[in-house]
């Protein structure tokens, strides 16, 4: 097994299949007995330099339910950083004060900074438009759960597929673990070319598709994501796109019984609500298992398991 | 008398410093300018379009009492990475070598994501070389690939 005590988490590289077994493993031990004070004597620093209301609560939850003490900001507005202070110096300050940070930032790349300077481990939890890598582990351990297997997957992505962070960590995870890719896209939100080149590299297979109905009988996971208005610099460009694919219950007929919808929320029109009662529905459970994932990765990065 | 001897009496040796030979013929005057070659207070001899057996054409540039620095040495290989690099003191070579595309640059190159945290803070840049051929480059920090290179200040 590997020693994950103060190993940083900030792209979801950083850790091999066998670290992310490992995780998906613990987790679904907090799943069956989350309250666990494991963590009773460690203080986990929270600092979210932008708003992530969701995130945010979901590793706090965590934490608190290892009995760690939070501490930490969510609005940057009320910290010396109003002042100037660098990112060097708030991360130094925090680093003495705290066993573990977890940090969000609008900054590309920050995270990676921060565990440069800190002398505590790092998690990052969403830097920029760049990574976030604890979504990733809870996309796995979502598929896990509802599959059985993260092996020999059918996995289809669907949406804002050149822009969406999401995605492109979920192909590069799933790489570990033969799966095969079906990316449904308007043409101006395809999938970048360095990330199916990296599929290619490995010696798996992607397919392309612009008809969300193609894929329906054939996926074991949907994963839906938004097409978010703030990529766009055009206002045009996003009206042509925005409502391109709604996925409704009348469109799930005739998938595999087993298949799962996923989003990593929140979600806008892309999945109607009447999908919400059916079977296939994932995505709330989803965001649930973030809080176990988030308390598998603390428990191991503190060595507390 | 041949080629090659013809071009060293077009572009005129010196005693002492560096020749950078065999750059593209294209390249020359970015070399010159990433290096402030144009701001150098001693003699700087600048050949470009020479004949070469092995690239077609080539440029030349000649620095007298300059030894560059590493860091130098690296940004010359990311513009011309099959150039050569020959020291001369005392009109002897003292040691010529054909440079590398290193496999990773710090504090060089300018990450081109202007949210990458390396614009916003001082921070010391450091890029992985992906790929030599086309040149690819990937940001440490914000793992954004470039292929278009901008030197820091």
């Amino acid at each position: 097994m590997a020693n994950l005590k103060g190993k940083n988490l900030i792209s979801i590289t950083d850790y091999n299949k066998e670290e992310y077994l490992q995780i998906l493993d613990l987790a679904a031990e907090f799943e069956a007995n989350p309250k666990q004070p494991i963590l009773s004597d460690k203080v986990v620093a929270s600092i979210f330099f932008e708003p992530s209301t969701r995130t945010r609560l979901s590793f706090e939850s965590a934490a608190n339910m290892l009995g760690a003490r939070v501490i930490g900001f969510s609005n940057p507005a009320a910290t010396s950083l109003q002042k100037g202070e660098s990112l060097h110096d708030t991360i130094q300050m925090v680093s003495s004060y705290s066993d573990l940070i977890v940090m969000r930032h609008p900054r590309d790349g920050a995270s990676r900074y921060a565990s440069e300077v800190a002398s505590v481990p790092v998690i990052n939890a969403g830097d920029g438009a760049n990574q976030h890598p604890t979504q990733c582990m809870l996309d796995l351990y979502s598929i896990r759960k509802t599959q059985g297997t993260l092996d020999n997957l059918q996995i289809t992505m669907v949406g804002d597929l050149k822009y969406g962070r999401t995605v492109h960590s979920l192909v590069q995870a799933m790489c570990n673990f033969n799966a095969t890719f079906h990316f449904v896209s308007p043409e101006e939100l395809k999938m970048p070319s360095s990330v199916k080149m990296h599929i290619k590299n490995v010696g798996l297979k992607y397919f392309q598709y612009t008809n969300l109905e193609d894929v329906i009988p054939f996926s074991d996971i949907i994963y839906m994501t938004r097409i978010q208005r703030e990529r766009f610099s055009d206002p045009l460009e996003y009206e042509k796109v925005k409502d391109c694919y709604v996925l409704d219950a009348a469109t799930l007929k005739g998938c595999k019984p087993t298949m799962k919808v996923l989003h990593p929320l929140p979600r806008v029109n892309e999945i109607a609500t009447d999908v919400d009662s059916t079977p296939y529905a994932y995505y709330f459970q989803q965001a649930r298992n973030g809080v176990y994932v988030r308390q598998a990765l603390m428990a191991a990065i503190l060595g507390a398991k | 008398m041949t080629g090659e001897n013809k071009k060293e009496l077009v572009v005129s040796a010196i005693d002492n410093g560096t020749v950078i030979d065999h750059i593209p013929a294209s390249e020359v005057y970015k070399v010159v300018k990433i290096l402030n070659l144009d701001e150098y207070q001693d003699e700087v001899l600048i050949g470009t379009n020479l004949k070469s057996k092995k690239y077609g054409t080539k440029g030349i540039i000649k620095v007298k009492n300059k030894f560059f620095e590493e860091k130098e040495v690296s940004k010359i290989a990311l513009i011309a990475p099959n150039a050569t690099l020959i020291v001369i003191k005392n009109y002897e070579v003292v040691e010529k070598r054909k440079l590398d595309i290193p496999d990773r640059v710090r504090n060089i190159v300018k990450c081109i994501n202007p949210n990458c945290i390396t614009n916003i803070e001082d921070i010391e840049t450091d890029f992985r070389i992906v790929e030599k051929e086309p040149l690819k480059l990937q940001c440490h920090y914000c793992e954004k690939t470039m292929t278009n290179i901008r030197f820091k200040e």
